[in-house]
């Protein structure tokens, strides 16, 4: 019995509650906040020791034993993931206290983004299939909430389309569901894998794998992600890299946990569709984020570009390969934060969204300049920096299992995503400075200082790898041995 | 009665793609609901309809049917319901900013 | 527009009661039978929405001074409260427990922290579905 397991969801979701009554204290909303997000931190990097010493943890709601109870199941790919997604959002709300401005906040903003949290982290660490749509729903819904606040035009129109293809990718998830529950009579991921495994996958349960890659693929942007640009871009700086940060990732990390622990049995139907629409999604994500001159445009092309590296490491199915995509996943959700931060800074600054409108700015604001440079090689994988370790490791398990068509798209979208960086770091950056002395707007720092720790955190994971290599090296075992997460969930009652 | 039910299932899909497909906003929210309930009644027919009495401890019956699809059942109406509602909210939001409820004029959009 | 339906405003007067009585009914009987915390909570907010739909939100207001959406929150704050509660006592997470008590007047009744955690889930229900409803309604 591990009650510490449901912390990291049960934390933000009080606060989220404990904050509504708090409407017109925006002082002591910012201050629980904080402090919420610290414990969350603190909690959750607890159980990932906890998990290195004890193996993996579980915790059974009202005491029901699994597979009849739901649960939650943490081993050192979701709490990795769970603590990122922590610190991620604790930074966030540091820029959201100089940026949201007073309307946001009484209108409820940080108790939906900590009900989205609970949600994120719920879906991390559930063990059981119909919770894991529960939390995405509790996920979902506080990310319509989020996206339509304000109440923009655009922000309304964009909405209606995310919301609808939210609600018609749930419906997908639900027949998933429903299939499955049909053909094996459980719920639970870990008994699910046993079942599988007993009857084999056959046609029709590949069939009902492929309903999930659909899902997930919906959610996370795999190939099917036309609705990602307009929706990440519509909303302000925060709730963006909100999204930017983990809503995809939590897609991302659904399809690794279906498809590494329930339907692996045949890789050549569902691992190779995987690997196909990870090209094509390279492909397509830069070819986005070449053609538009929008900033907040080119930027959420890149999220998508990210999401098909990812996901090559899931194809390619090698033990290295997934060290390489939990190390990159890990960059990612910091870096994308990073980027749309920066972006949303200077977008703020200039008022202007078009990168041929901007010009000069590092003469005006040296140290966003500095900062966005410093993103830019991070992304590219350049080596000192967060984003080189995971390519390192894709790009050797690419090799080693011999898919080279992979290993070209995924090095090839690097320098794509260099380069449409490179444009706005040209354009914007250098040239002829168009911000003149008087009206030259002043960089706040607090939004600064969240750039500045993002920035720390990618240096540190990029110079400290070692420290975070045992964690990462456990979560791509686990992943690659389902037995050992089945084992420590059924525990003898199977 | 299992194959009946899958039909009637289809059935409300093709309805409920058929509103999704069409121009109106309300049309659209109107076939998002229909889906989900085609969805929860596939859910109750992939648990197997009619095994047992129904699972109430009262009913004092030899064998129950599965209680687990009803129970996914209700978890997944309180999410649609929620979710159906605040799609009403916003189509209203968005009527009254745009003033219009027809999906092709509120295609793409415009710099601000 | 103002509408003075003098026959739905006395019918009401009288039905929401019976409406409410209904809601508590299928609440408290949802233990063991059809009914439980969100099918209750449905039913007591229709009441609330009756209300709404023959008298003006601004009589309703006066006479309901709640603000709904901390109705909602309360309600969420009290079925989350019973799984913390069995925390405190070093049970698992959302444990219940249930036991039979000799009360003065009713006898024998069971009682069970389920109650608890479905109050919570009908006063979320009936929160969020008036804000939902006011939402739309207000700003006609």
């Amino acid at each position: 019995m591990n009650n510490i397991l449901v912390m990291p969801m049960i934390i933000p979701l009080l606060t989220g509650i404990i904050l509504v009554f708090l409407r017109h204290y925006i002082k002591t909303q910012r201050v629980l906040g904080i402090l919420s997000s610290i414990a969350t931190v603190v909690v959750s990097v607890l159980i990932l020791h906890q998990i290195q010493q004890e193996g993996i943890l579980r915790l059974d709601f009202g005491g029901w034993l699994p597979p009849y109870g739901i649960l939650f199941v943490a081993d050192s790919f979701s709490m990795l993931l769970v603590v990122t997604t922590s610190i991620v959002t604790g930074i966030l709300l540091i820029y959201a206290f100089s940026s949201i401005g007073k309307q946001y906040e009484h209108m409820f903003f940080y108790p939906f983004v900590f009900f989205l949290v609970a949600g994120v982290n719920g879906s991390f660490l559930t063990g059981d299939l119909f919770n894991l749509f529960v939390c995405f729903e509790v996920m979902l819904l506080s990310s319509y909430v989020l996206i339509t606040m304000g109440g923009r035009k655009i922000q309304l129109i964009e909405s209606i389309k995310y919301v609808t293809i939210n609600v018609l990718s749930s419906w997908f998830f639900l027949m998933g569901i429903a299939y499955l529950y049909g053909t094996v009579g459980t719920l639970n991921m870990a008994h699910l894998s046993v079942r599988i495994a007993e009857v084999g996958q056959g046609p029709l349960l590949t069939v009902i794998s492929l309903i999930f890659l659909i899902v997930f693929s919906l959610k996370a942007g795999l190939l099917l992600y036309f609705w990602l640009p307009g929706s990440y871009s519509a909303p302000p700086t925060v709730i963006a890299a909100l999204f930017g940060a983990l809503l995809t990732k939590v897609g991302i990390y659904a399809m690794f946990r279906v498809f590494t622990l329930i339907f692996y049995h045949e890789p050549v139907i569902t691992h190779t569709a995987i690997g196909v629409m990870a090209i094509l999604t390279m492909i397509g994500g830069s070819v986005g984020a070449l053609a538009y001159n929008d900033i907040r445009k080119i930027v959420s092309y890149n999220v998508v570009i990210a999401v098909g590296f990812i996901l090559a490491g899931l194809a390619i199915s090698t033990e290295v390969a997934f060290q390489g995509a939990i190390y990159y996943l890990i960059h990612d959700m910091i870096v994308k934060a990073l980027l749309f931060l920066l972006v949303g800074t200077m977008i703020y600054l200039t008022g202007k969204a078009k990168i041929e409108e901007m010009s000069g700015l590092i003469r005006n604001y040296p140290t966003l300049g500095w900062l966005f440079f410093i993103t830019m090689l991070s992304l590219a994988g350049i080596p000192p920096l967060s984003g080189f370790i995971g390519k390192v490791f894709i790009g050797q398990g690419a090799i080693e299992s011999g898919s080279f068509i992979l290993l070209i798209a995924a090095f090839l979208s690097g320098i794509f995503v260099l380069y449409s960086l490179l444009r706005i770091f040209m354009n914007c950056f250098w040239g002829e400075t168009i911000i003149n002395e008087d009206d030259d707007v002043p960089l706040k720092k607090g939004m600064l200082v969240p750039c500045i720790l993002f920035a720390i955190m990618t240096i540190a994971i990029g110079i400290g790898v070692e420290g975070l290599a045992p964690y990462v090296t456990d979560a791509a075992r686990t992943l690659m041995n389902p037995e050992i997460y089945i084992d420590a969930v059924l525990q003898g009652n199977r | 009665m299992e194959t009946l039910i899958t039909i009637l299932v289809g059935f409300l899909v093709m309805i409920a793609v058929y509103l999704l497909l069409s121009r109106n906003l309300i049309r659209v929210i109107l076939g998002t609901a229909v889906l989900s309930h085609a969805a929860h009644l596939l859910l109750m027919t992939m648990g197997g309809l009619k095994k047992g009495s129904a699972p109430l401890l009262g009913e004092d019956a030899e064998s129950y049917t599965d209680a687990l699809p009803q129970a996914l059942i209700l978890t997944a109406i309180v999410i649609s319901f929620a979710v159906t509602a605040f799609l009403l909210v916003l189509a209203y939001r968005t009527y009254k900013k745009t003033g219009t409820d027809n999906l092709q004029q509120l295609r793409g959009f415009e710099d601000e | 527009m103002k509408i003075n339906d003098v026959i739905l405003q006395t019918v009401t007067k009288i039905v929401v009661f019976i409406i409410l009585t209904f809601g508590v009914e299928l609440f408290l009987s949802g233990h063991n039978n059809p009914g439980g915390g969100f099918i209750g909570g449905l039913v007591l907010s229709s009441a609330f929405v009756l209300l709404y739909l023959v008298h003006d939100i601004e009589t309703v207001h006066k006479g309901i001074p709640f603000d709904f959406k901390k109705i909602a929150a309360l309600g969420a704050f009290l079925a989350v409260g019973t799984g913390i509660g069995s925390v405190l006592f070093g049970k698992h997470f959302l444990t219940q427990a249930a036991g039979h008590f000799n009360l003065p007047v009713f006898g024998d009744t069971e009682l069970s922290t389920v109650i608890v955690f479905e109050a919570g889930v009908a006063l979320t229900v009936v929160g969020v579905v008036v804000t939902i409803i006011s939402t739309i309604s207000e700003d006609v």
